[in-house]
């Protein structure tokens, strides 16, 4: 049974489904399209980061430094917007830098050999303080109309970011559950020294996966600037947090080697919840984060997978 | 004079029955080796005795009277001690710092703090009794295997000890340390000390062991008294069925020459040179340290090759990961399953495929379908004993895991098999079908480098053995000639 519930992931998915109706019952605004739809719309940026997030931590990694490359991004591209530069350009460059963040991760925990949790530390404050040198710690307004599409339009009545973020997820699931550089990521994770024994190029893959997580930092960077219309210096700040959150929420072992992208999905999802059920009961403010850490403590609680014997 | 019976011992973990009414007598002052296959119910009966699990049924007496272990603390409190097989030192600490966890209050000062001048003192003391000569103040991660066994026991000494368990006690000793060990235990037992002492190793018992206890699939087989036993008798007690040859090489023609090693020089071994033929066997003997393993990591390109020639299917070639060897024909099973062979968390399937990736993909991705065929033909080809493919590989057992990585480098139908210690902690009975799939390797035209600490599955699995000496190639053992003199001479850096 135990089992059972661990591999199709039943315990964060009883607890969100737990959530879900403990919701719908106490308040009937909660159970509705509009809602739900503004749910899914909330959680996309962290869904987005949590999805890099399982990579990483699935190579028993760890990647502290997306907050900043989102801000880092956001900041490049709303400034290339604002002097003229075509938006798809600014873009791309964002997309790029968002790459580059985590080749430079990936090249200190893979060849330089340095602990994920250090790296990574040290680039949360530097690309934080790049992006302020560049923007002179203001925020960037007045970006192009047609920018905006990304982050407000919808498509048959969905969000465009979700939408969006749907398509991720379904690449990262394939990749992740069903390819062959999936599982040697998951070999990685498992035991390095194991995987280098049979043939897996393992820094290859440590670089990739902290490329992944750049990359879609990047992503939630520009879904994040166009929603708010602007682009602000502090941008991110804690949301590696949030998606590290999210990962372990959905049972995936910090000791990499073990965990999905489904579990990944469904911690994103209880999050998104816990906030969305917090506000519309009208949860005073002070309270909220109180409330949101002894949910998560329940949860990660429920799902414990070892019994220890002392 | 007191005796430790166990009687009518029962375990059962979920519905699989781990024991079933095993008796074991211990007297003091006598060596009792325990004698079983992996999977026999030792280690679960060794764990009931020292409070780790509780029986189902059956119960312990001490000189006739029934005790209770429930705990670790009850059977020490018995004076029943033991030694792991994985050794439970801190390595982070020193000597005297590892004595000193669980016994605090026996250091502790009139201020509450550490005595350490007490400790230091008492460890000394200790240390010498066992014949250790390491400054109480030295790092155990320092130590050597060996050295930290000695501390072990040592520790284990300090307490009033009666009786004492040691479970594979030699598996990664060298000879002389071997030696030494052998000695302690002789003096243990003639201060009465109680011993059981469990081992594969069947030389060994005969060298130390007064009575013989042999467990089945968890059952109680029988008991003899050692220097009586026959060793076919006690492999049959064991297998449950005759073992007509323990090493049965079915030897081939050698074929042409498909490795062959000139002056090879890493940072760790230097000038060797060797050659392997196909359908060969050649072994790598030599003492603990001699760099066997250092030869193998050379070949397969993880230690740097700084000099020297390697020809491997009539190319000269400098491998620089062992995905390039792999990639060529040449793997290399390596001697440590859990840190270096298997993912823990993957299943059995996942490990037998990991090497094997790229044979069963489709546009990139896992043909899962094929990957399942091809574990559960693996599995039946290996007879590894598992319920399903799906389950982790980590429960299972020492033997079967082995079976699992010899079955990921099978896969990879190599033409030259590196085996680092192919056989170590498994039974007999796996042993066995290890030695049979040697044989079918090379029938078939491969060939295997074998590297063995057990010198006589050395000399009786290959036709050749290359013995090595301070990092080098001293000298080779071949033919009918092949004797344990002849190698010992040459492993501790003699001429022939």
């Amino acid at each position: 049974m135990g089992d059972f519930i661990r591999r199709y992931h039943l315990g964060p998915l009883i607890g969100f489904l737990l959530l879900f109706i403990i919701l719908s019952v106490v308040s009937p605004q909660f159970m509705t399209f509009g809602n739900l739809r503004n749910v899914a719309l909330q959680t996309s940026v962290n869904m987005l980061l949590a999805v890099g997030m399982t990579f990483v931590i699935l190579t028993s990694g760890i990647d502290l430094s997306v907050g900043s490359t989102l801000a880092m991004t956001s900041s490049v591209a709303a400034g290339l917007m604002v002097t003229h530069v075509p938006i798809w350009i600014a873009v791309v460059v964002a997309l790029a830098i968002g790459l580059l963040a985590g080749l430079f991760n990936g090249i200190f925990v893979a060849y330089a050999g340095l602990a994920p949790f250090i790296v990574t530390l040290g680039t949360m404050t530097l690309f934080r303080g790049i992006t302020e040198i560049y923007t002179h710690g203001t925020p960037i307004f007045n970006l192009p109309d047609s920018f905006a599409w990304l982050g407000t339009a919808q498509l048959a009545g969905i969000p465009v970011p979700v939408i969006l973020t749907v398509i991720v997820l379904i690449v990262a699931w394939v990749i992740l559950a069903k390819s062959v550089p999936g599982r040697r990521i998951y070999a990685v994770g498992g035991n390095e020294q194991v995987a280098y024994l049979a043939g897996v190029r393992v820094k290859k893959y440590l670089l990739l996966v902290y490329m992944v997580s750049g990359f879609l930092a990047a992503v939630a960077g520009l879904v994040l600037t166009s929603r708010l219309g602007s682009a602000e210096p502090t941008a991110g700040t804690g949301y590696e947090l949030d998606a590290i959150t999210a990962v372990v929420l959905g049972g995936t072992s910090l000791f990499g080697g073990e965990g999905t992208l489904v579990g990944t999905i469904i911690g994103a999802a209880i999050l998104g919840v816990i906030d969305n059920g917090l506000n519309i009961l009208n949860v005073n403010s002070f309270w909220q984060d109180a409330v949101r850490g002894a949910i998560i403590l329940v949860a990660i609680l429920l799902d414990r997978k070892k019994t220890t014997t002392i | 004079m007191s005796v430790l019976e166990m009687k009518g011992i029962s375990k059962s973990f979920g519905t699989v029955k781990v024991l079933q009414g095993v008796d074991l007598r211990l007297e003091s002052g006598e060596v009792l080796a325990l004698l079983g296959e992996n999977g026999a119910g030792k280690s679960t009966l060794m764990k009931i005795l020292t409070g780790v699990y509780a029986a189902d049924d059956g119960q312990i007496f001490i000189d006739g009277e029934p005790v209770h272990i429930h705990r670790i603390q009850d059977s020490r409190a018995l004076g029943i001690e033991i030694i792991h097989q994985e050794l439970s030192l801190f390595q982070n600490l020193s000597i005297a710092e590892n004595f000193l966890i669980g016994h605090e209050e026996k250091y502790r000062n009139t201020f509450g703090l550490v005595d350490y001048k007490k400790l230091h003192r008492e460890v000394a003391d200790a240390l010498r009794r066992v014949g250790l000569q390491r400054p109480t103040s030295t790092l155990v991660g320092s130590l050597g295997v060996g050295e930290q066994q000695l501390v072990e026991i040592s520790r284990a000494l300090q307490s009033n000890v009666r009786f004492l368990i040691m479970d594979e006690p030699t598996a990664a000793l060298t000879e002389v340390e071997t030696e030494r060990l052998f000695e302690l235990i002789r003096q243990l037992r003639s201060n009465g000390v109680g011993i059981i002492y469990i081992s594969h190793r069947m030389e060994e018992l005969y060298q130390i062991a007064d009575k013989v206890e042999i467990l089945r699939d968890g059952q109680f087989i029988g008991t003899r008294v050692m220097a009586e036993a026959q060793e076919r008798e006690l492999i049959s007690m064991m297998v449950g069925r005759d073992v007509d040859n323990r090493y049965p090489r079915v030897p081939t023609t050698p074929g042409e020459t498909l490795l062959e090693v000139k002056g090879l020089t890493t940072q760790y071994v230097r000038d060797i040179n060797l050659t392997v033929r196909a359908g060969e066997v050649v072994g790598l003997g030599g003492l603990m340290g001699a760099g066997r393993t250092e030869v193998a990591r050379a070949l397969m390109g993880i230690d740097k090759v700084t000099r020297g020639e390697i020809v491997f299917k009539g190319k000269p070639r400098r491998f620089t990961s062992p995905r390039e060897a792999i990639r060529e024909g040449m793997v290399f099973l390596t001697e440590d399953r859990k840190s270096e062979g298997l993912i823990l968390p993957f299943s059995v399937r996942e490990n037998l495929a990991l090497s094997t990736l790229d044979q069963r993909k489709r546009a990139g991705l896992v043909n899962r379908r094929l990957e399942k065929v091809f574990a559960s033909d693996m599995v039946k080809r290996l007879r590894i004993k598992v319920a399903n493919p799906e389950q982790s590989v980590g429960s299972l057992s020492g033997g079967n895991q082995q079976k699992v990585v010899l079955g990921k480098w099978l896969a990879h139908n190599p033409d030259l098999l590196i085996l680092d210690e192919p056989t170590r902690g498994v039974d007999v009975g796996a042993k066995q079908e290890i030695y049979q799939l040697i044989n079918e390797m090379t029938a078939s035209g491969k060939a295997i480098l074998m590297i063995s600490s057990d010198l006589p599955e050395l000399l009786g699995m290959c036709d050749r053995v290359y013995v090595m000496f301070q990092g080098t190639t001293q000298g080779e053992v071949r033919g009918s000639a092949m004797n344990q003199e002849d190698f010992m001479t040459l492993a501790t850096g003699g001429e022939l």
